[in-house]
């Protein structure tokens, strides 16, 4: 009757890793719901597309390196990667580019560097960046907010590129309003003048800014249920408020208002989901900082003095360059060695 | 009194419930005792009776290479009950990387006579010195579960704090609380003794996790009128370890490299300390240990005073064994380990055994990838990166893992207890660990062979020199004469 032998510990923590990137889904669903409340249904079909890309591109990948499908499919970090790459698109880019950034993402990114934990870059941020330098003209394609469209006119837009109803052709008109600023600013408006621009809202562009305080609300939750720890969501938002507000006292007609970096574009979704990802971010809690506030100072620079509208993308993947290295510099001081 | 922290470390579920609540009982005395030579941290022992030989309780049965184990890294090894040796041959043991050992087996009488003992009546008219020689000679190893000889933490150095270790903050055991709750006067005189063997240390504190409250009430009543500290410290393990304890008391790291000693402090656990107070006043040295029986193997988990050497087979039926353990664990849910089988003797150091029916332990949910999610590190009492050693270790780059301190490692299993993709991470480090020491010695060895071999080329060279000298002298000799 020989026992069986396994190694210490014998007990553990009921922390699970497929668990935690269920938490993750879970919290982008609000901010996913008021998407489709402001922008319609472009933003359902384009989670779906994202999904099945992901979970097929991982599958074939998997089945190509002969490892088991089930453990890395049923980990959920595939779903993670597609979910914040469509909540990052907008609701009416063409269903082949939802496909290539998400196959992209899963099978370059991720997939080609070994899998989940092996993959020095973020795979949702990769892959949009990816599109972003691709297809510039089709990822600046934002619905009008005066009309959004209905289901079928989402399906035809996605799938055919025009609507099914012709009046709403001009729904395919926006830019965002980091773009508006921009462009505006190179022609000298002033902030001031710029903010009478319907795109407006409170603080930064009318629903955006809703929409992103709703995955704010999922990124907090993420925080109270311990998922994510403060380090590194806070160093992100701190150091583009300081940044932001440096230049905004400097000279307030020319540099947007601290908020309005805060709110707009995809920063809350990236201080809190994308730049979280602890595969390619800092580890320590010091390191963490370090690697937050480089990615908001750059968002910053980006944003002001850069080629693109957002910077969001673009600072957490040179972050994730840095990652490795802040984290040697960053080592604690081990039980007995002197300070 | 002012406590500091150790980063890390984790809240445990104890267990501790299962055992807690039932007083201290005798276990029986088994038919054969086995007595494996080393039961201990340092030098083996050596046989000094023969097969056929009668025994009493108390007598020495095998004793350190050379002649006195005071002066070295060892203990002698006692019969625990009066019989006959009926065996000294290899047998199954349990320790962690050896499976057999040469042990000493000892048929019992069912007289249970004890051999003439010499007590001190007053230990304070002796010194120090003559007091540790007791001790060692008692056979008194940390009973914590390092095993560490006892005597030679009482070498007379510059100590000013004596720390009894009543945290026990390993989960399921409660040897600890029951003797503390049980026997606090024992304990306290036996730390008295202690100080006086370290030439009279200023403090001394006696720390009990704060989850023990009854065996702090103990502890604190009959210290009121001495100058003996009782210490709650706040649970969380493992602040049982010797270095945490340290850190949490007097704010003190000790590292790796260093004794405690060298910062005045010498820790021993608090039923060695009973130990001390029994070899001293008793003239008794160690043939039995309290050790918690626990788990859902067994009807009635229970302390028990257990006679060293008896089979854990016995200890297992007398506390009602049940037909469906899958696992028996010695020592406790962190840092014990698993044992094959059941007919293996109750060591010095074994202070817990966990029978481990369906749904006791919990089986981990299947291995994921590291997503370097920190959460080790976070925990490590050491601060380490375990997920950075866990990578190196795994590519088998093991300079890299040292130059992350991976011998600073204590196998507290805190990382591993975390990890939310459920990796093995102690048993990396154990690996790794036990590679570069193998390594090592053949390192050692090949560089022996290689100077023995650069010393014989050597010689030749040198016998060739001095022949051709003697054949010059003699040229020469022969063309003077
Ligand atoms: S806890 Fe596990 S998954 Fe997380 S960093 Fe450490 S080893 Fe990796
Ligand atoms: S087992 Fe080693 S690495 Fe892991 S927490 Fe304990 S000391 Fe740190």
């Amino acid at each position: 009757m020989p026992f069986k032998t396994s190694p210490s510990p014998f007990l553990y923590a009921p922390t699970d890793t497929s668990a935690i990137m269920r938490q993750v889904l879970y919290a982008l669903v609000p901010g996913l719901v008021i998407y489709v409340y402001f922008f319609g249904w472009g933003v359902v079909i384009n989670v779906l597309i994202a999904s099945l890309t992901a979970l097929s591109s991982e599958a074939l990948v998997l089945w190509l390196r002969n490892r088991p499908l089930r453990p890395s499919l049923s980990d959920g970090s595939a779903l993670v990667t597609a979910w914040l790459l469509a909540a990052a698109l907008s609701p009416f880019v063409p269903w082949w580019m939802t496909m290539l950034g998400t196959a992209f993402a899963i099978i370059v990114v991720k997939q080609l560097y070994g899998g989940l934990g092996y993959n020095p870059f973020n795979p949702a941020i990769a892959g949009y960046a990816m599109l972003l330098i691709s297809f510039p003209a089709d990822m600046g394609k934002w619905p009008a907010l005066t009309s959004q469209p209905g289901m079928l006119d989402s399906l035809s837009i996605i799938f055919n590129g025009h609507p099914l109803t012709v009046p709403t052709l001009d729904a395919l008109s926006g830019a965002t309003l980091l773009d508006t600023v921009k462009n505006s600013l190179k022609q000298s408006y002033t902030i001031q003048e710029i903010q009478q621009h319907p795109l407006f809202g409170y603080m930064g562009a009318k629903s955006v800014e809703v929409i992103n305080g709703v995955f704010l609300l999922g990124g907090l939750w993420l925080l109270y249920k311990r998922v994510i720890s403060w380090h590194i969501p806070v160093a992100v938002m701190g150091s583009l408020f300081l940044i932001s507000t440096f230049f905004f006292v400097w000279d307030s007609g020319i540099y947007p208002s601290p908020l309005y970096h805060l709110v707009s574009g995809g920063v809350i979704l990236g201080a809190f989901f994308i730049a979280t990802d602890p595969v390619t971010a800092a580890t320590s809690n010091q390191g963490r900082l370090i690697y937050g506030a480089g990615i908001g100072i750059l968002v910053y620079i980006i944003r002001t003095w850069g080629g693109y509208p957002d910077g969001i993308a673009f600072a957490v993947l040179l972050m994730n360059i840095t990652a490795p290295m802040i984290d040697y510099y960053t080592q604690p001081r081990v039980f007995g060695y002197p300070k | 009194m002012r406590l500091w922290q150790f980063h890390g470390g984790v809240h445990l579920d104890g267990h501790k419930e299962l055992s807690s609540q039932v007083p201290i009982a005798q276990a029986n005395l088994p038919k054969f005792l086995i007595f494996p030579l080393l039961q201990h941290i340092g030098e083996p022992t050596e046989p000094i009776v023969h097969v056929g030989d009668k025994v009493l309780k108390g007598q020495i049965v095998a004793h350190c290479f050379g002649s006195d184990c005071s002066l070295m890294i060892s203990a002698p090894i006692h019969a625990s009950s009066s019989g006959t040796v009926v065996a000294i041959e290899l047998r199954p043991v349990p320790h962690p990387s050896q499976l057999t050992a040469i042990c000493i087996v000892i048929e019992t009488d069912g007289q249970d006579v004890w051999t003439e003992l010499n007590a001190i009546p007053d230990y304070t008219s002796l010194s120090p010195a003559a007091v540790r020689e007791h001790i060692a000679h008692a056979g008194i190893v940390g009973l914590g579960g390092a095993g560490f000889p006892s005597h030679v933490k009482l070498r007379p150095q510059d100590i000013d704090t004596l720390v009894i270790n009543g945290a026990e903050c390993e989960p399921y055991i409660t040897c600890d609380d029951r003797l503390m709750q049980e026997c606090p006067q024992d304990i306290l005189e036996g730390a008295q003794i202690l100080r006086h063997t370290l030439g009279g240390t200023k403090r001394c504190i006696i720390a009990v996790e704060d989850n023990k409250p009854s065996a702090f009430q103990a502890l604190s009543q009959v210290a009121q009128s001495t100058s003996v500290e009782v210490v709650k410290v706040p649970t969380l393990y493992p602040t049982g370890g010797e270095r945490q304890l340290i850190k949490v008391l007097t704010g003190k790291e000790v590292g790796r490299a260093q004794f405690p000693a060298s910062i005045g402090v010498v820790v021993h656990n608090v039923e060695t300390t009973r130990a001390v107070f029994r070899a001293v006043t008793q003239g008794r040295p160690l043939v039995s240990r309290v050790v918690t029986v626990t788990g859902n193997g067994v009807d009635c988990p229970q302390n028990l005073e257990v006679l060293l050497g008896t089979p854990m087979r016995e200890v297992l039926a007398q506390c009602g064994r049940k037909s469906d353990i899958e696992q028996l664990i010695m020592g406790g849910g962190m840092m014990g380990y698993a044992l094959p089988r059941d007919d293996l003797p109750m060591i010095k150091t074994t202070n817990c055994l966990i029978a481990s029916g369906p749904g006791e332990l919990r089986v981990p949910p299947p291995l994921l990838p590291c997503i370097r999610c920190n959460a080790c590190a976070q925990v490590c009492p050491i601060h380490l990166l375990p997920q950075q050693l866990y990578w190196h270790c795994k590519a088998k780059d093991f300079k890299r893992a040292q130059a992350y301190h991976l011998f600073d490692c204590i196998d507290c299993g805190c990382c591993a207890y975390v990890c939310p993709s459920h990796i093995p991470l102690v048993s990396y480090y154990r690996y790794a660990k036990a590679e570069i020491r193998a390594s090592e010695r053949e390192h050692k060895k090949a560089e022996q062979a290689q100077q023995r071999h650069e010393f014989r080329l050597f010689r030749v060279e040198r016998e060739k020199k001095e022949r051709a000298e003697r054949h010059k002298q003699r040229a020469k000799g022969v063309d003077s004469g």
